[in-house]
């Protein structure tokens, strides 16, 4: 089978779960033995495995022969039922969390108390007006799908809405919009509404759509009003390669350490973490907390952690990377994640893997796949100082936690993802 | 002649209350009352007070040749006592029309006996107390918490004086030999045990040691093993769709029995209570079934009922069991990993135990017997993660939504008795 693929991201340069997903899915595919033909706006690497093609949008966009091709006279490849997007948005927005800062020629210009390493990339950005690169990813995939064949089309989350769409317009072929996050994940109810738009038209458009857990099919359903029956869940799953290396390290020191490790905005619950790990330091004033990550909430949760006068025992590390991260994970006796939504979230498999003991949300995807994880609701914050303690003071649980979690880790392949994944394109 | 012996075990645990590291020093009330009262209610509803009628029906229908046994845990009777004493009057009912008998078990349905001989002996006389107090039985059959069994066990029961004891028809025990025989326990007087007993009558199932009748380390005490096939016919099986024999009739089941005519001294079918509309419910015809079965079982003239008192005075043992490892009724493993599998499992029960030597010597026996209550098996079994991911009945039982939530909750409630403790005897 030959699939078209629109992403956004793809390993080195993530700036999340999507790049990683994008990666294990397209891995996986491929060793099934699948084409896969995969488009993101900007290319860092050539040809990273087998029978995977990466296509730069913008390489297509400037190259001047394929404008002046057969289909120059079209003013756009983008479908005429694309919603018209408010002038609002054509500002510095936030667009959590795909939009990079910026760092180069000053194109970006964000609210003075931004954090400087917001959202991670290193080197370019993707322009001042995400929504116009949107479409203009869009219009780069109706001259691509013109160009190349395949069987069908995948796009992962919004911003691959028009081009996915163009794409069928051009070939005919399925669309399968691959739903990782949500503008309700990412924003609670202050919606974008552009974002919000063009995530319903690809929704409803689309010929398939795939869920990353039943807790972002259920919202589907409900926000976006989709019929359930188009929506198919696949879980994510962590890179065999990475999960076969479980790194054992040793832990130095009698003081403790919780960690969280993700971008510092609303989604993923911060403020419940400093407020659980003011509870806990109540009880157990030696634990230190380390929060790792950046975001727009960064600078009021560095107020708040004065607040609750705990900053001795809390430290904020900005963005980790590579080694940083390893290192960060190398202290923790315990990795939390409290996000208020999180469709899956990968992040807590990569502390398992570490042999780290994780307490996670219940309003995450990945609390539906793991078993031996701690969970709570976000919001119950004595529930996660609780445990929180639990973990530090009986160490029996730490080892249980760590060792069933090995099992529990070589279970979740992205080879069955992907065997689902092709199940869903025949359907 | 072949007796049929059936024995229902009755067991309710004081479920513990949600209590977190911020009650510990507050909050010395550890048992959920509201809730213990309303699956009181329900299993009295369902079951006992049902059961129990259709029971006493039975032994009037049959003048005195349907009799049955119970062994009613402490931890239960007390219950019934302050919340239900309809239901124990019911159970004294039964007792008054002279075809019950009523076993001796640990008081608190406790694992005493392998972390403390004092503990298990104390828990043990209390419940004979308590028996005769309630029911005018002096007991002579001894069970231990979920049927475990070794040949220290039955030692230790021998020198308290009982005259018989229960355990699981496990192939370790028997070889190729059958349950449906009366034995004796091994190992006994000479303190080692002795391998060679293993091997009696292996091949005719009946078979006879010379070594053994000379003395040289059985005891006198008998052994019932349960016959758990059929047992489990009639707990686990009856209501299950896809099994072959699918709907029992008690006609068939007498069938079965009958035909181990002959082969058969003794036929124990050991269950729990609640399996009589509490895990299988009304709806599924298990009380019409039990209302049928002594009249069936009662149509071939060479059955008869008999409780395991009544048995070990008129039937001698055919040969010696030696068990020299523990085994239980539990799982399919029928060992003690549902309670003692894991790490946590083990750290909680030790801990517990640990506490004894202080807690005894505290004098205060408000805190005797909330360290008491604390003994009982269900806390340990909620624990259990050997199959906690597939679901399945560890789940069913378990008021906790995982085995991690159980053993946090319960090792915050055994700090508080500790740092009780120390107060006191600081004072």
């Amino acid at each position: 089978m030959r699939v078209l693929m629109f992403g956004w991201e793809f390993p080195p340069v993530v700036s999340g779960g999507l790049g990683t997903a994008c990666y294990g899915i397209t891995k996986a595919l491929t060793g099934l033995g699948n084409h896969v033909l995969f488009v993101m706006p900007r290319i860092e690497l050539s040809r990273p495995f087998p029978l995977l093609t990466l296509i730069s949008a913008s390489d297509i966009l400037n190259d001047a022969s394929e404008i002046k091709g057969p289909f120059a006279q079209e003013s756009s490849f983008l479908p005429s039922n694309l919603p018209f997007l408010p002038p609002s948005l054509s500002g510095p927005i936030i667009l959590r969390p795909y939009l990079r800062a910026g760092q180069s020629g000053g194109e970006y210009l964000g609210p003075s108390d931004w954090p400087a390493e917001s959202y991670l990339a290193a080197g370019e950005g993707y322009g001042v007006d995400l929504f116009a690169e949107v479409c203009r990813y869009g219009e780069a995939g109706g001259l691509i799908a013109a160009r190349e064949t395949f069987d069908v089309i995948h796009g992962h989350d919004w911003m691959t809405v028009p081009a996915g769409l163009a794409a069928r317009q051009k070939s005919g072929k399925p669309f399968i919009l691959h739903i990782h996050s949500l503008e309700y994940d990412r924003s609670g109810e202050e919606v974008n509404e552009g974002i919000f738009e063009l995530e319903r038209l690809g929704m409803e458009e689309a010929d398939r759509i795939i869920a990353v857990s039943h807790y972002t099919k259920k919202m589907i359903v409900s926000r976006y009003g989709i019929p359930p029956e188009k929506i198919f869940v696949v879980y994510n799953a962590m890179n065999q390669r990475e999960a076969g290396e479980t790194c054992h390290i040793r832990r130095t020191g009698d003081d403790k350490v919780v960690l969280f490790m993700g971008r510092i905005t609303f989604q993923k619950g911060p403020d419940y973490f400093i407020d659980a790990a003011a509870r806990v330091l109540k009880e157990m004033p030696e634990v230190t907390f380390i929060m790792a990550g950046s975001g727009d909430m960064m600078p009021r949760m560095v107020e708040r952690v004065a607040e609750l006068k705990i900053g001795k025992r809390f430290h904020f590390t900005g963005f980790l990377q590579g080694p940083q991260v390893e290192e960060a994970m190398a202290l923790a006796d315990l990795y939390v994640m409290p996000s208020v939504s999180e469709p899956f979230g990968l992040a807590p498999l990569e502390a398992m893997m570490y042999d780290v003991p994780v307490i996670i949300s219940r309003q995450s995807g990945v609390s539906e796949v793991l078993k031996h994880a701690l969970k709570v609701d976000f919001w119950d914050v004595d529930e996660l100082a609780n445990k929180m303690i639990a973990v530090l003071k009986y160490p029996p649980l730490a080892g249980e936690l760590v060792e069933r979690a090995r099992e529990e880790l070589k279970n979740l392949r992205w080879e069955k993802a992907a065997l689902k994944i092709l199940e869903v394109y025949k359907v | 002649m072949t007796a049929i012996c059936l024995y229902f075990q009755v067991h309710q645990p004081c479920r513990l209350k949600r209590y977190t590291a911020f009650d510990i020093g507050r909050d010395h009330d550890y048992e959920d009352g509201e809730e213990n009262r309303r699956l009181l209610d329900k299993v009295a509803e369902r079951c006992y007070l049902p059961a129990n009628a259709l029971l006493s029906n039975l032994i009037c229908k049959h003048e005195g040749r349907f009799r049955v046994a119970f062994s009613i845990s402490g931890a239960l009777l007390d219950q019934l006592k302050a919340y239900r004493p309809d239901v124990l009057e019911s159970f004294q009912g039964l007792g008054e029309t002279g075809c019950v008998e009523f076993l001796n078990e640990t008081y608190y349905h406790s694992l005493s006996f392998l972390f403390s001989r004092d503990e298990f002996r104390a828990q043990v006389s209390r419940h004979q107390r308590k028996i005769k107090e309630l029911f005018g039985q002096d007991g002579k059959t001894f069970r231990f918490t979920e049927l475990i069994y070794s040949n220290d066990l039955a030692r230790e029961a021998e020198s308290l004086g009982y005259e018989v004891i229960l355990a699981e028809g496990v192939e370790s025990l028997l070889g190729d030999r059958s349950p449906n025989r009366v034995y004796r326990a091994s190992g006994i007087e000479s303190g080692f045990g002795d391998s060679a007993g293993g091997q009696d009558g292996v091949g005719d199932g009946c078979g006879y040691d010379a070594k053994k009748e000379a003395g040289t380390g059985d005891g006198r005490i008998k052994v019932l093993l349960r016959n758990y096939r059929l047992s489990d016919d009639i707990s686990f099986r009856f209501s299950n769709r896809d099994w072959r024999e699918y709907p029992l009739t008690a006609e068939k089941y007498a069938h079965w029995i009958h035909s181990e005519n002959g082969a058969a001294t003794v036929i124990n079918l050991f269950m729990d209570y609640e399996t009589f509309g509490e895990h299988q419910w009304a709806e599924t015809g298990i009380f019409p079934f039990l209302e049928e079965l002594p009249g069936e079982i009662l149509k071939h003239r060479d059955f008869v009922f008999a409780t395991p008192a009544e048995i070990a005075g008129t039937v001698e043992p055919v040969a010696s069991i030696d068990a020299p490892e523990l085994s239980s009724w539990a799982d399919t493993e029928r060992d003690l990993t549902a309670w003692l599998g894991n790490a946590m499992q083990q750290d909680a029960a030790g801990t517990l135990y640990g506490l004894e030597a202080d807690v005894k010597a505290c004098n205060n026996s408000d805190l005797l017997d909330s360290w008491r209550k604390l003994q009982t098996s269900d806390h340990f079994y909620y624990m259990c993660t050997k199959w906690f991911a597939d679901g399945d009945v560890h789940k069913y039982f378990n008021p906790y939504p995982s085995p991690y939530d159980a053993y946090i909750n319960y090792m915050n409630i055994l700090d508080d008795l500790s740092k009780q403790m120390k107060k006191e005897k600081r004072l």
